[in-house]
């Protein structure tokens, strides 16, 4: 099976390259092909995980382990195993329902970009982004971590500020900069670590448990790379990129930000910062467990006085990513557990989330909450219900993906790893779990406005006119396609939307689905003895 | 001991009514042909569509006020949304109900649940219905049936998927279940003309499902996440008609309440499962005399923020008058075998814990004497039948936590299956009464005994249990809390202030309870018929429809719960306590006959006016949501106001701030960057004789 990851990252390369020879792909036939490259991607993720040992050792599997630049001692390192396994297939999932969402059938709805500009840039544009991507959970280089993480920068730049809102230039410029910034900061936190150990190996660095680092160096090393790792997750204060981006991200552009990029933070600490600098990771975690809560009751504080629905939606990331940190924070097998949980957890239902958000938008024609209304289950009932669940999935209720996340989070920080504070992390579970509430106190709020009443009349939605996404059409729009304006939930859509509904289902009441994967590789990571 | 196939009983229990939620939401609605699609969309699954207003469709397009920041910008946009308009209320359903789809609905709701019912009923007749065994004194122990279907590893303690059914939830079982099948017989009738029957259906069923896995839970965490479904149903049929704000914001407060003592809840797991190093209940009780004092009171005052949210108690009591906002079947549901029960039950699940807690206890107590002394007051006031019925039932469920404060979980779990027979009996019967008044409202009804003849014997059934008098069932069930409450008095099984005060509560209860459901029934089977002009069906209240009595659907669900409420106290009645009994009698009748001679003096007016000043704080229930809104609720918003501002000033604005202030120093190194050969040279010159200098100087 070692072919699988070259075959991940090549699939995906491959088409975006294939794209570049001019004047081959329109219409029809390029939506077939991007359906056909990410569907194979998909494929291929789904075969890596049929055929994973289940119950194996810890240790990454279908290895790939090739002299890159050998005068550096950079190796091409790629493999997957527990933590990463859940996120590849993530990625290429959320991928393929992207392209499905702008493929699927005639592609002339306003939300399927594909009919509007530069309609073959976009398919190369989200498959460099997916090799960028996936290239992150499978490489077992720091460099090559580095490497990756940065190729998901471009894209994403290009996405938002080609195929964006009206303020799509101002937020790609802030996103790339900002996240960029953070690169660099990353980027002298892996150098450290390299100048130490000499290595670059991330599997070698996680079994020696930091040995040959001096404690003050592992510490400066941990911050460094934190605050790298933060910048992407995104950690309160270093999130306002978030929000902006979100708002003006065409519909697929949030939905792979939210579902996928956010985890690349997260996944670096699991993967590099905590099993690789664990003196610095008991030093620091207090702060981080800090930093964390703060962003939960911040993000859903700033969540209940939201007027724009996707905004909204992005400042819920920044809640369900601090119960993330958090976990991280308890440096506990639970907690651990419980981030990675909730990572995937977040992909599936702010991905949904995003997607239902898009569908609305385009609707509408505006996302600010006044504007839209209410009485979305009468005019839309499909979408309406569709909504209420995801947001009932994403304020954490057991039996869907959102709350084994938050709970292990919890129990976690209720028994915090030794040597670190006891009540200091019972605080963080109060206030965590004060921020719970005011997560589910922002999600029926809002659900309240939204869905429940009576639709307010016309007027209120062309007024606010235009906006939108770019790559409709401008002209005004005849009255058949109003009509066709107020569809409920459509067939792209639902191909879209319906695999997210049944994971977070299936996670949900399934939770050891997940469990089973990551636990043995966390307590390996943390060096727990078995 | 226990034959295999009993084992598989409570998983079938659960599964039954779970999987008639789905399939009822997904199998229902069939396609419409297409062109009827684009037409009238549809809900086919899920999605709760429209009902039947068309009122609505034909209201102005402007008749509610735009919104700010979305005024129609030129008259061209104006005069296109104008356009949009008819052609918008074409494409808004004006939609009735699907008789088909309602009818298979109502297939796919009563055959699980009676199925559940069966076995639930089969499973507890097998046991021997070993609860009232316990009740009678005589303790034989039972094999839980039940089994553990896979354990989750967490990294830390455990989850193990464990249910059992012992004595306790065995009985419970049975209440649930009959009591949900006679709601869903019930809201075949009551929600006929509804086109979100269908999804409301499925709903019950879910609930239904939900409560059952808590009372049959084998572990802590299984039981929370029964108990957190449950919250979500409420909110959902609580806001069954959404259409109205009003009922929207009770939905979003009956679960944003509970949530907040769920939280609590979850923390209290935490410390039980952690200490116990085990979240199953069974082990956790068995670990019990390991856990120091302080983790069991820690535990147990968490547990109870869960348990006064999930029942409505003081001080997390708010939501439940507001949920009557839900149609009536639902309250029944609520107030009688789900939701408030949970609570009830989980403390006596729970009880070798909550009994090593002492203080907890005194806690329990104290709040318990409020709440069911101050909810009958309000109950004494209010003038919509439901809010008299929910007020009622926070007041009987302080009971029951009275009666396990004293230390009698049995006591308050045989009260608690009364009076879950006698309440939903009230609530149904409530729900003709207001089909066929077309009100909620008490000064709308009266001289209704003749109209509604068979409603009016079993309401009075009803009304007598909750009185409790003999021989009805709560007089047997109230009878064995007050003989707890006095032993603990004795005993000083609670400590003495608080054993006094809830020993004083209880009996003025007694009189005061008297007093509303006399008054209650006075006012609506007795007196004049009112004049009523038949109002516009709104959402909030239910379809008029004039026929004599309600339909048999409606019926005979009432009859049949109207026997337990009647009988069911014959289980235990060799132990009755006759000076108990009879105080408690004299008491009810004492309220009874104050009512009855303030109503004969002027059956017009309301006897709530002997109230006096009392009359107001009690009908606005002691100013409590008043309160809380200004303690807690506006002060959020206010924050959460002052959190957006902040992101956008302070934390963007250092970051917007950074980015000009880097264009600003590149603008001043820009001035550096003129062209001006000299001043480079002379910069050059500067520089080597800034090094020379050092190097002589350091070197």
């Amino acid at each position: 099976m070692n072919w699988l990851p070259i075959a991940l990252l090549g699939v995906p390369l491959l088409g975006a390259t294939l794209l570049l020879i001019p004047a081959t792909a329109q219409g029809r036939f390029l939506r077939a092909y991007g359906l056909a490259a990410s569907g194979i991607t998909l494929a291929l993720a789904v075969l890596l995980a049929a055929t994973w040992e289940y119950g194996g050792p810890p240790l990454p599997q279908a290895t790939v382990d090739l002299p890159w630049i050998p005068a550096l001692g950079l190796r091409f390192h790629l493999g997957v195993d527990g933590i990463s396994l859940p996120l590849v297939v993530l990625t290429a999932l959320l991928t393929f329902l992207c392209f499905a969402y702008l493929c699927w059938g005639d592609a002339r709805q306003p939300g399927q970009l594909l009919s509007g500009v530069r309609p073959r840039a976009l398919v190369f544009t989200l498959l460099v982004l997916e090799v960028g991507m996936i290239g992150t959970f499978l490489a077992l280089d720091l460099l090559l971590f580095f490497v990756f993480f940065e190729v998901v920068l471009i894209p994403m730049y290009f996405v938002i500020a080609i195929w964006g809102g009206p303020g799509r230039r101002a937020a790609a410029t802030k996103f790339i900069l900002y996240t960029l910034l953070g690169s660099v900061v990353l980027l002298l936190g892996l150098l450290i670590i390299w100048a130490q150990t000499g290595t670059l190996d991330i599997v070698a660095l996680a079994q020696s448990h930091g040995a040959g680092m001096p404690r003050s160096v592992q510490i400066l090393a941990f911050v460094a790379i934190g605050i790298g790792l933060a910048v992407k997750t995104p950690m309160w204060p270093l999130h306002t990129w978030l929000p902006d981006a979100h708002t003006e991200a065409p519909t697929v552009g949030s939905v792979l930000l939210a579902g996928v990029l956010l985890k690349m933070g997260t996944y670096g600490f699991a993967r590099i910062a905590i099993p690789i600098l664990p003196e610095g990771a008991a030093v620091v975690a207090p702060w981080l467990g800090a930093f964390a809560v703060v962003g939960i009751i911040y993000g859903a504080l700033a969540c209940l006085a939201q007027r724009d629905l996707k905004r909204m939606i992005a400042y819920s990331s920044v809640g369900h990513m601090g119960f993330v940190l958090l976990g991280f924070a308890t440096l506990t097998t639970v907690g651990i557990n419980g981030a990675l949980f909730g990572n995937v957890a977040h992909g599936l239902i702010t991905g949904l989330l995003f997607f239902l958000a898009g569908g609305i938008k385009e609707r509408y024609k505006t996302a600010d909450m006044p504007a839209l209304g209410g009485g979305m289950l009468v005019r839309f009932p499909h979408l309406g219900a569709l909504l209420t669940f995801a947001c009932v999935a994403s304020l954490g209720l057991p039996g869907l993906a959102g709350f084994w996340g938050e709970m292990l989070a919890l129990l976690g920080s209720f028994d915090p790893a030794e040597g670190l504070s006891r009540p200091l992390y019972l605080a963080f579970m109060a206030i965590a779990g004060l921020g719970a509430l005011l997560t589910a106190a922002y999600f029926l709020v809002m659900l309240s406005r939204v869905t429940h009443g009576r639709p307010s009349p016309r007027p209120t939605l062309a007024g606010v006119g235009g906006g939108g996404e770019r790559g409709l059409s401008s002209a005004p729009e005849p009255a058949s396609e109003a009509v066709l304006d107020a569809r409920d939930a459509r067939g792209y859509e639902l191909v879209a939307w319906v695999p997210l509904v049944v994971l977070i289902l299936l996670f949900g009441l399934w939770p050891k689905a997940l469990l089973a994967l990551t636990t043995p590789v966390v307590e390996s990571l943390l060096g727990v003895s078995l | 001991m226990n034959s295999g196939y009993l084992d598989s009983f409570p998983a079938a229990i659960i599964l039954l009514p779970f999987l008639a939620a789905f399939a009822g939401l997904l199998l229902v609605r069939r396609r419409r042909p297409p062109a009827e699609i684009t037409r009238t969309l549809r809900a086919p699954d899920t999605g709760p569509s429209t009902r039947d207003e068309p009122a609505d469709s034909a209201q102005p397009p402007n008749r509610e006020s735009q919104p700010e920041g979305s005024q129609a910008g030129s008259p061209a946009q104006a005069e296109e949304s104008q356009a949009g308009s008819p052609g918008d209320s074409e494409v808004l359903p004006a939609e009735t109900a699907d008789p088909a789809a309602n009818r298979r609905a109502a297939w796919f709701a009563v055959i699980p649940t009676a199925l559940a019912a069966i076995l639930a009923t089969w499973l507890a007749w097998s046991q021997g219905f070993a609860f009232f065994d316990r009740l009678n004194g005589s303790s034989r122990p039972t094999p839980p049936a039940g089994g553990t279907y896979g354990q989750i590893d967490t990294g830390g303690v455990p989850i193990s998927l464990t249910l059992q059914a012992d004595d306790l939830s065995s009985i419970l079982a049975v209440l649930v279940t009959l009591v949900a099948l006679a709601v869903q017989v019930y809201s075949i009738g009551y929600l006929k003309d509804d086109p979100r029957y269908p999804s409301y259906s499925a709903f019950i069923s879910l609930f239904t499902s939900a409560m059952l896995l808590v009372v049959y839970a084998g572990d802590l965490l299984v039981l929370y996440v029964g108990w957190e479904v449950m919250g979500l149903c409420s909110y959902l049929l609580i806001g069954h008609w959404w259409e109205d704000r009003a009922n929207s914001r009770a939905a979003v407060k009956a679960f944003l309440v509970t949530r907040l003592g769920d939280v609590g809840f979850l923390f209290g797991v935490f410390v039980l499962g952690v200490a116990a190093d085990s979240f199953r209940i069974s082990d956790v009780i068995a670990a019990v005399p390991q856990m120091s004092t302080g983790t069991l009171v820690a535990a147990t005052m968490l547990l109870l923020a869960g348990v006064a949210g999930k029942s409505a108690q003081v001080p997390l009591h708010t939501w439940l008058p507001d949920a009557m906002a839900g149609p009536t079947p639902i309250s029944a549901l609520i107030h009688a075998a789900t939701m408030v029960a949970a609570g009830i039950f989980l403390v006596a699940r729970l009880f070798p814990v909550f009994v090593a807690a002492q203080p907890t206890l005194d806690v329990l107590a104290v709040l318990a004497a409020l709440g069911m002394l101050g909810a009958a007051l309000a109950a004494l006031a209010q003038d919509d039948l439901k809010r008299v019925l929910a007020y009622s039932t926070i007041s009987q469920l302080a009971y029951m936590a009275a009666g396990l404060a004293a230390g009698s979980d049995t006591a308050a779990i045989f009260h608690l299956l009364t009076h879950g027979a006698f309440k939903a009996l009230l609530f149904l019967c409530a729900g003709v009464v207001i089909h066929h008044v077309g009100a909620n409202l008490m000064s709308q009804m009266g001289g209704l005994r003749r109209a509604l003849p068979v409603t009016f014997v079993t309401m009075t059934i009803g009304f007598a249990a909750l009185m409790g008098l003999p021989p009805t069932s709560g007089f047997f069930s109230k009878d064995g809390l007050l003989v707890a409450i006095e032993r603990a008095l004795a005993d000083g099984g609670l400590t003495d202030a608080a054993g006094l005060l809830l020993y004083g509560c209880a009996l003025a209860t007694m009189a005061v309870t008297g007093a509303y459901a006399t008054r209650a029934w006075l006012r609506t089977f007795f007196g004049e018929v009112r004049v009523v002009a038949l109002p516009e069906p709104e959402p909030g209240t239910a379809h008029v429809i004039d026929v004599r009595e309600a339909p048999r659907s409606m019926l005979v669900p009432i009859v049949l719960l109207a026997v337990p409420a009647l009988l069911l106290g014959f289980a235990v009645a060799g132990h009755l306590d006759w000076a108990a009994a009879a105080i408690s009698v004299a008491l009810a009748l004492l309220g009874a006959g104050i009512v009855y001679a303030f109503w004969r003096g002027d059956p017009v007016a309301d006897p709530a006016r002997l109230l006096g000043p009392l009359r107001a704080p009690c009908e606005r229930a002691f100013y409590v949501d008043t309160v809380y809104t200004a303690l807690f609720v506006r002060p959020v918003l206010a924050l959460a106001r002052l959190v957006v501002s902040t992101d956008h000033r302070v934390v963007d604005g250092a970051v917007r701030g950074s980015g000009r202030s880097a264009r600003d120093v590149s603008g001043l190194l820009r001035f550096a960057q003129n062209g001006n050969v000299q001043l480079y040279v002379s910069g050059v010159l500067a520089g080597v004789l800034l090094i020379a200098v050092g190097a002589v100087m350091l070197g």
